[in-house]
């Protein structure tokens, strides 16, 4: 202690107090002067370098991890019947794709899935994006519903799963209001959320350019909700296909999620890590497609500042 | 003589604060602003200058007292008001002509006409070939730009305007007064321009109004006898100027130093 308290004046002493007198020279200043060309053409090599690296550090980290699993289990350190094999994983996949599946064709169960999950997102966003607008904008309401909703977000919605089952039986309906309750809550909070925190001088704004209140929630509060309605779609897709899922388990004849339960049920490790695959597979591809929509909806916002690159 | 374009006769306005308390923003205010004046509103930070507006746009009601506005009570937001905010107000997910045709689209206006009309204030802006940009594609300056021709096309009768140049620099600044003030000779409207500069405020006005320190009253009113048109940036040289400032800073510097303790005070607590 007393060791780090003497040497600490040292550190802050000026090392040159004579520097300010000398002619400061910046390299960088220097190279400003110089062709914008080289300096651009420097900044994509660095560009190129760094994404080079990334990918690189992607594919090492994934080699590592699919290469020691499939290791221990080929050595028998682990039992692959618990938890299952790489190479397995890969071959049950390429039988799926050749032969097809038990429920059959295996396109026909994720579409079946899909299916299932994109009615339960589009049902459950459009009714959150409504409530949550409607309650944003209606104090009364919203203090009248609030603790019904707080309730009903409490309780572990995926249990109504086997509630649907029965009212729905086997058809699509049963998976899709499972992935519906899922996806409404997210939504409708952020919904609420986003008309809450709308910039109240914008509101004053275009109350004194004339807006009445139709202009005001079309014009106004949707616009500026909807960077907050849209973060929660990315969310509530996955949750979709959660709801689809967890749906098709509470009683299915196919679909993805009938295809792991049966995997699961024949002790086939593999056959389950490969559903979850195509699964996750779908799922990326989703979700490219809300931020290609987000893109689309919300241009006139600001790109977003992608990590400085040192050059 | 006609009725004032703007009265407000022993106003007071009073906030709830969050923590139960009462606090009292405007105390026995009594303003009257004559059809076409350019009235500038002077005082220190928290003198209740924004809460005049609030109460002459009808954004908030006055507790107690009465506000006329064209010899009529105000209601609610009344027709004939424009309002330029201290920040940025314009629509960020509207392009430059979307927020210039906004008020004419609310009032029923066709939208073909709107946007013809919009481009014509938007050149008379100096926005020309900007319509299609959105607001975060442009400077401070031109954002305020956008803001003045949004409010300008509706026509406004009465032009209320909170500290509107406060944000930009000192140049945009000087060019947007003289910008307001060219605007402005060609309107017939009745300007009360919120400002805690006493430069900006004598360069501008016909009349300096001084409030207090919170809760605000008017301490006095200046006439500002000199000519126009003004050029805002070489107005500041002339001796009368010059004795005006000096006049009006004498009332003022007391209630910005009362303010200042105040701040001081309240920081200790």
């Amino acid at each position: 202690m007393s060791v780090r308290s003497t040497l600490r004046p040292s550190s802050v002493e000026h090392p040159h107090p004579e520097a300010g007198e000398g002619i400061p020279v910046n390299p960088s200043a220097q190279a400003g002067e110089g062709n914008a060309a080289e300096l651009a053409a420097r900044r994509s090599r660095a560009a190129r370098r760094r994404r080079v690296v990334v990918y690189g550090l992607r594919l090492l980290f994934a080699a590592l991890w699919i290469g020691s699993w499939e290791l221990s289990t080929r050595l028998n350190w682990v039992d692959p019947f618990f938890v299952g094999q790489p190479s397995g994983i890969v071959a049950r996949l390429w039988t799926w794709i050749t032969e097809g599946t038990a429920l059959g064709p295996l396109w026909l169960q994720a579409a079946v899935t899909m299916e299932e999950a994109v009615v339960g997102f589009i049902i459950g966003s459009l009714l959150g994006i409504v409530f949550g607008i409607l309650l944003g904008r209606i104090e009364l309401l919203a203090e009248t519903l609030s603790p019904f909703i707080k309730a009903a977000n409490a309780i572990p919605r995926v249990v109504l799963g086997s509630l649907f089952a029965i009212m729905f039986g086997l058809s699509l309906w049963g998976k899709a209001a499972t992935a519906v309750v899922l996806v409404f809550f997210v939504v409708f909070f952020n919904a609420f959320q986003g008309v809450r925190e709308v910039d109240r001088n914008l509101v004053a704004n275009a109350r004194i350019l004339g807006a009445n209140n139709r202009r005001l929630t079309t014009e106004i509060i949707i616009p500026s909700a909807l960077s907050w309605i849209l973060a929660s779609l990315h969310i509530s897709f996955g949750l979709a296909i959660v709801g689809a899922v967890v749906g098709e388990l509470f009683g299915a004849t196919a679909g993805l999620g009938q295809l792991i339960y049966n995997a699961g049920h024949t002790f086939d490790v593999n056959g389950v890590f490969a559903g979850m695959f195509v699964l996750a597979v779908l799922a990326l591809i989703a979700e490219g497609l809300i931020s290609a929509l987000e893109n689309r909806l919300i241009k006139w916002r600001p790109s977003r500042v992608s990590g400085e690159i040192p050059i | 003589m006609a009725s004032p374009a703007i009265e407000l006769h022993g106003v007071t306005k009073r906030f709830a604060t969050p923590k139960g308390g009462i606090y009292t923003a405007l105390r026995d205010l009594t303003l009257e602003v004559a059809s076409g004046e350019f009235c500038a509103v002077v005082g220190p930070t928290g003198c209740g200058k924004s809460t005049t507006l609030a109460l002459i746009s009808g954004l908030e009601p006055a507790s107690t007292g009465e506000v006329r506005v064209e010899g009529r009570p105000v209601k609610g937001i009344a027709d004939g008001v424009g309002y330029v905010f201290q920040s940025d107000a314009v629509f960020p997910w509207k392009t430059v002509l979307g927020n210039v045709a906004a008020g004419p689209r609310y009032h029923g206006t066709p939208a073909a006409e709107a946007r013809v009309r919009a481009r014509e204030w938007i050149t008379r802006v100096g926005l020309a070939g900007f319509e299609d940009r959105y607001p975060h594609q442009l400077s401070g300056g031109m954002r305020k730009r956008v803001g003045l021709a949004q409010s300008l096309i509706n026509g406004p009768r009465i032009l209320l305007m909170d500290e509107p140049f406060s944000a930009l620099d000192v140049q945009t600044r000087s060019l947007m007064e003289n910008e307001l003030l060219s605007l402005w000779s060609s309107t017939s409207a009745s300007v009360v321009f919120v400002t805690h500069d006493l430069e900006e405020a004598i360069a501008l006005a016909d009349r300096v109004v001084v409030l207090t320190a919170g809760p605000g009253t008017v301490k006095g009113t200046y006439k500002v006898d000199l000519p126009r048109p003004r050029n805002v940036a070489e107005i500041r040289f002339q001796p009368r100027f010059t004795q005006l400032y000096e006049s009006i800073w004498s009332q003022l510097r007391d209630e910005v130093l009362v303010s200042y303790e105040r701040q001081k005070h309240a920081a200790a607590v």
